[in-house]
């Protein structure tokens, strides 16, 4: 192919796009109120052009707002005509099924002019700690219980901020502070990425964003097919069961490789749960294409057209495509385990390209209860971000107390001590959690916290991997299983409100990533280390895995 | 009196000597052993030179990578950790992320202390610095037993919250200089008493593993040129562009990382003040990395945080913590020995790797084959391969343009001379972009700003790079390839001290805002006056603020006296203006709150006079004329050469033009006219503003 004329230029254009939307993203993580969001990064943010596509997504975020994010937009479209817009706008939607899978994600889009005409639309979304209900677990029945739901509405019109809105917001929330000041925060950083926008548009003399939308989606597309034509085609299927709410859940995916591209169906996959464990397809899609993306094209920016040939069913009114009105709130602990589906597939085709299963889903632990000083909101809620280990990868081990597939965050303790009367007595690497192997699993960890105020507090519990812990492959160990329980001894379940009672402790064991290969081959100075830093007990000692 | 400046780099050691009003310069290979040797040596040299001795010298400034190198290469003290009991692993967990999303081979950065030498003790102090389990002396000592068996040189001592209560940590100190004569001891508390365990543990860590070598280091030096006759005091570069005493350094090693590149952006800030330039980006781009700093109103822009040994390189998240003063600056991948290569996406790609100096770029002839950004800087004409780094290097260009058709021209049917500049586009763009997010993160915008271009391949960029940015005036400074050095000479003497303390701006308690701002000033003071001589001192204060709920902070000045009740309202309106201009918008009504205080003492650096402006003079001569490429598919023009000795200030030349001096070449863009200024810096000046 001879290259165009201008085809550096595109290829400058197309690189600050991706700057303009990570400045949007870094305005966004300094400006949040929500710890999840600004100590642990759950955002994302994007340029869309006047069709919906996505151009350009920020590097800083975190998959699961990928390609929900992605539709969003054509959503606000189809509400607010473009012919409607005015510079000045803010649209605003909580809806899980046209925004990205709970009420807990605002999704704020501005459009955006450029000498009097709208040449394309900024959206963010965060992570919002509280939007009222029952809070952030998985125990409502559905979706109405779990907090206030916004349609698409505009937040400001011409500048003018709607007041009656803000106050609605403010009024439905434990944690008004948080909440509106996110607002604020999410508008802002859309505001930043116009301006910069503009900016460029002005500097490359563009009247609009039409041939650079077609260039980066086309080129993107390409790029996509030419690394699936690289695999061998075919298809291969995968089961994997989890915990689920108060029964285990089998997850079953064909994944397809062909001429087309990539498609993910998870026909066979069992029905939505009565609670709050649910994924809205949007969020199904974003983590399936998430693992693919990782497997097959890591190198390739996400966009319209990168996203256009990985490919995602699920059969409706299963647990990976819930209907309105089941309650989705806790839609990322099965939705965080999709990449392990993928990877199960994938690895009967390209077994030295993917890892073993990990731990997937964050270890929120989702903190409520009476404080002293409140700080304008009611009460304490707060979830601190943890992590068990990921899965043996085929030439290294797992990462210990690694966020993956989540592109979040931990949460430091002496934040999370600073914003909610607690007390950590532990926050440690759990010994022989890993899966032996080759390659080993990642740990997990040891936590342990108390109250600071010796009264009782909530957790809303919403972890997996407790029964069913991460498999090994090839001769790997599985990893070691989660477990919650109280100091005093009590075994707690892991999903749901439970109480912490005064005086006792909340006592924690992230999972540890499955083993890849046979133990018996894994390097002996590898293990030698291992076992003098304490970290595995050695093979034949009482203790050993 | 003659003052003398040396920056120990990788593998260059540079040295100043400015005597009787001239300024004399050497490069020696660095002594990576004994690093004094060629300290020694270039300095002898150079005093000889100028019919000087050792005794003559007035002030004698350092600065080094020695420390950071130590970090890099894993070549620190055996060190050991005491934590919190529970928290053996808070450096190993870190932040729980991955540094890039999509990789799955990613590694994490690996701790400087073994988990087998991280041990713990029972204590616990909570977020308000009370006691809320005291202690364990016994445990401290059982400790102490195992770290002589260990054989252990260093050890950090990081409790939780030990910012809002230091008396556990200094107990154990007194402890361990009973138990374990000679080890070094750090205390995070000392170091980088600020909220998050992480970031204080791994500043601590990394202080104690670089202490015992450069202390040791330091105390030779000393000696050395106390042998030699010197009586000046050594001052010592650090990270954040002032000066420390080298017991103040010995103290706190962690704060001479990155003292070269600090030095740089003094040189900028001297530069822009003698010239009254506000607004200044200082561009420094060497063989492997560009470093871009923002300075404004002759003040580089400071950060609190840093990264050492990013092991993806460049990546942020991916090196260890330190939270340590430091110029802010932005460091990337791009320099002349970046290597380009197409991608998946048949994208241009630079860097970040580098050719290195073995085997270099593809020019150099040394058996590199992957084109480098000095490769396609020679094929478009930019450089004259006879002259590059003084003529010690001749350079091939069908060695560059063989490289560059095999790596980028093939694979997407491009002509040798387009597949050059598509590479030299986008290591600007790339450097461009990396400017304009760092601008912006500061809540600034490049456009106003004067770009000062220094290191061996700024001038051959700085055109282009300020095209991008819609810069207008770009200042090449004389002696730029020893910028770091000379830059040391004009740096103050300075130390700041940094501390966590809570307050709500509706509660704001001036008396407690005096009290420890008052504590800071002494110690601030005490670790400044050694190096500040008698010299008069002044103070700068800040807060760090924020609304409450948010997690970051934005820097506010607060006014030079004591604090008073009504003061609340000056700085929710500082703040809040502050707010506006980083994010567009600021929160009607929220509650603030102060997290952090800051209080830096100094010397009270006397600005320089302004340089006259140069009435105009006629241009020089060329010395020659090169074909240049000037666009992707434009055919080479013939272009003027001039030698940049032949300029006399005022005198001016019309771009496009080379300008060649020993160290670099500055490329004239048809954009831009070029002039010598009465400083002997050239500077270009866009031909029609917008």
């Amino acid at each position: 192919m001879r290259a165009q004329p201008g085809e550096i230029e595109w290829q400058v254009m197309w690189n600050r796009l991706i700057a303009v939307v990570e400045e949007q993203a870094q305005v966004l993580l300094r400006t949040a109120f929500s710890p999840i969001v600004r100590e642990a990064g759950d955002l994302s943010a994007g340029l869309f052009d006047r069709r919906g596509r996505m151009l350009a997504q920020a590097v800083t975020g975190t998959p699961g707002h990928v390609n929900s994010m992605a539709e969003a937009v054509k959503h606000f479209i189809a509400r607010f005509p473009l012919e409607t817009m005015r510079a000045g706008d803010i649209y605003i939607t909580n809806d899980p099924w046209m925004g990205t899978g709970h009420l807990n994600d605002f999704v704020l889009t501005t459009p955006c002019f450029h000498r009097g005409r709208l040449v394309g639309l900024f959206s963010c979304t965060s992570h919002l700690m509280d939007i009222g209900g029952l809070g952030v677990g998985p125990d409502a029945t559905d979706v109405f219980m779990e907090g206030l739901y916004i349609p698409h509405l505009k937040l400001a019109e011409e500048g003018r901020l709607n007041a009656t809105l803000m106050a609605m917001i403010e009024a439905n929330t434990r944690l008004p502070i948080d909440t509106v000041g996110d607002t604020y925060s999410l508008a802002a950083c859309n505001d930043v990425g116009c301006r910069r926008l503009v900016e460029m548009m002005e500097e490359f003399g563009l009247a609009d964003l039409d041939a650079l939308a077609d260039h980066v989606c086309d080129r993107s597309e390409a790029a996509v097919l030419e690394q699936v034509a690289a695999l061998p085609p075919g298809a291969w299927s995968y089961a994997m069961t989890v915990d689920g709410y108060d029964a285990p859940v089998t997850l079953r995916a064909t994944t397809t490789v062909s001429g087309e591209g990539i498609h993910v169906d998870f026909s066979g996959t069992g029905p939505a749960s009565g609670r709050g464990i649910n994924v809205p397809l949007a969020y199904t899609t974003a983590y399936t294409v998430f693992g693919l993306g990782c497997a097959v094209a890591p190198r390739i920016p996400n966009n319209a057209g990168s996203l256009a040939r990985l490919t995602v069913s699920a059969p409706e009114g299963s647990i990976l495509n819930a209907r309105k009105p089941a309650p989705v709130s806790s839609r990322h602990i099965i939705g965080q385990m999709l990449p392990d589906m993928v990877f199960g597939c994938l690895r009967q085709a390209i077994p030295d390209r993917v890892p073993a299963e990990g731990t997937s889903c964050l270890w929120n632990i989702n903190l409520r209860g009476r404080a002293q000083d409140a700080n304008g909101n009611h009460g304490f809620s707060m979830a601190v971000t943890s992590n068990g280990g990921t899965g043996a990868r085929p030439r290294k081990d797992g990462l210990s107390a690694t966020a993956y597939p989540s592109g979040v965050k931990g949460t430091p303790v002496e934040i999370a001590e600073a914003l909610t009367p607690t007390l950590f007595w532990r926050k440690e690497l759990r010994p022989d959690s890993g899966g032996a192997g080759r390659q080993r699993g990642g740990h997990g960890q040891v936590i342990e916290i108390a109250s600071a105020t010796g009264e009782p507090f909530e957790i809303l519990a919403a972890f997996d991997r407790i029964h069913h812990p991460p498999r090994g492959r090839d001769g790997g160990r599985d990893g070691a299983a989660g477990a919650i329980r109280l100091a005093s001894g009590a075994t707690l379940q892991g999903k749901g409100l439970q109480t912490v009672p005064a005086g006792d402790r909340l006592v924690l064991l992230t999972p540890g990533g499955g083993g890849l290969g046979d133990p018996g081959e894994r390097a002996a100075d590898a293990l030698a280390r291992e076992v003098a830093d304490g970290l595995v007990t050695p093979p034949g000692a009482p203790g050993a895995r | 009196m003659a003052r003398l400046s040396v920056d120990i780099g990788g593998t260059f050691t540079d040295i100043v000597l400015e005597a009787g009003g001239r300024r004399r310069t050497t490069k020696l290979l660095t002594t990576p052993r004994a690093p004094e040797e060629a300290v020694l040596a270039g300095t002898r040299a150079l005093l000889a030179e100028a019919s000087l001795g050792f005794r003559d010298l007035a002030l004698f400034v350092h600065g080094t990578t020695l420390a950071t190198n130590a970090l890099i290469e894993r070549r620190g003290a055996r060190v050991a950790l005491i934590a919190t009991e529970g928290f053996r692993d808070v450096v190993e967990i870190g932040d729980e992320g991955r540094y890039d999303q999509y990789d799955l081979d990613i590694d994490k950065p690996v701790p400087l202390v073994p988990r087998r030498l991280r041990f713990t003790v029972p204590e616990r102090i909570d977020v308000h610095g009370v006691v809320r389990l005291p202690l364990d002396e016994a445990a401290v000592v059982a400790v102490a037993a195992a770290l002589r068996r260990e054989a252990v040189e260093a050890v950090a001592v990081a409790f939780l919250h030990a910012y809002a209560d230091a008396g556990h940590e200094r107990r154990v100190r007194e402890i361990l200089s009973d138990s374990c004569p000679g080890l070094w001891v750090t205390l995070a508390s000392d170091v980088a008493p600020e909220i998050r365990e992480y970031e204080r543990t791994s500043t601590a860590i990394a202080n104690a593993y670089v202490q015992p070598m450069m202390a040791r280091y330091l105390g030779r030096l000393r000696d050395a040129f106390a042998a030699e006759g010197a009586t000046a005091p050594i001052h010592l570069m650090t990270s954040g562009g002032s000066l420390a005493s080298l017991d103040t350094a010995s103290r706190f090693p962690i704060r001479l990382v990155e003292s070269g590149p600090a030095g740089g952006a003094i040189l900028a800030a001297r530069v822009a003040a003698e010239r009254g330039e506000t607004r200044v980006l200082s561009f420094d781009m060497g063989g492997t990395t560009a470093k871009i700093c923002l300075i404004e109103r002759f003040e580089p822009l400071k950060s609190r945080s840093f990264e050492v040994d990013r092991a993806a390189r460049f990546l942020k998240g991916s090196g260890l913590p330190v939270r340590i003063p430091v110029i802010e600056m932005i460091e990337i991948g791009a320099g002349g020995g970046s290597l380009a290569r197409v991608d998946a996406l048949r994208r241009i790609t630079v860097g970040p790797d580098s050719a290195g100096s073995e085997p270099g770029p593809a020019c150099y002839g040394r058996g590199g084959t992957v084109p480098a950004v000095t490769d396609a800087d020679l094929v478009l004409g930019r450089i004259d391969p006879a002259r590059f780094a003084g003529g010690t290097i001749a350079l091939s260009p069908d060695a560059a343009a063989r490289a560059l058709d095999a790596a980028v021209g093939a694979p997407l049917a491009l002509a040798t001379g387009t597949a050059a500049y598509g590479v030299v586009e986008i290591v600007d763009e790339n450097m461009a972009n990396a400017a304009r997010v760092h601008a912006v993160e500061r809540g600034l915008s490049v456009r106003e700003h004067t770009l000062i271009a220094f290191g061996g391949a700024a001038p051959l960029h700085a055109a282009r790079l300020a095209e991008k940015l819609g810069i207008d005036r770009i200042i090449v400074p004389p002696d730029a390839g020893v910028g770091s050095a000379v830059g040391f000479l004009r740096a103050p003497a300075a130390y700041e001290v940094v501390r966590s303390r809570y307050m709500r701006l509706d509660g704001f308690d001036p008396e407690a805002a005096n009290d420890l701002l008052g504590a800071m000033g002494e110690e601030a003071e005490a670790l400044t006056r050694s190096a500040a001589g008698d010299r008069p001192l002044t103070a700068a204060r800040t807060a760090f603020m924020r609304y409450l709920g948010q997690g970051h902070e934005i820097a506010v000045t607060l006014p030079a006296r004591e604090l008073a009740p009504g003061d609340a309202e000056g700085l929710r309106e500082a703040f809040e203006a502050a707010y506006r201009r980083l994010f567009s918008r600021h929160i009607p009504g929220a509650v603030i709150e102060i997290l952090t205080w800051a209080v830096a003492i100094g010397t009270d650096e006397p600005a320089p006079p302004r340089l006259p402006d140069a009435p105009p003079a006629a241009g020089p001569r060329p010395v020659g004329a090169r074909a240049t490429l000037m666009g992707a598919d434009a055919a080479p023009v013939a272009i003027p050469v001039y030698a940049r000795d032949d300029f006399s200030p005022g005198a001016t030349v019309e771009g496009p033009a080379i300008v060649v001096e020993a160290g670099t070449s500055t490329f004239v863009s048809p954009a831009f006219r070029v002039s010598l200024d009465c400083g002997g810096a050239l500077v270009l000046q866009r031909k029609a503003t917008r």
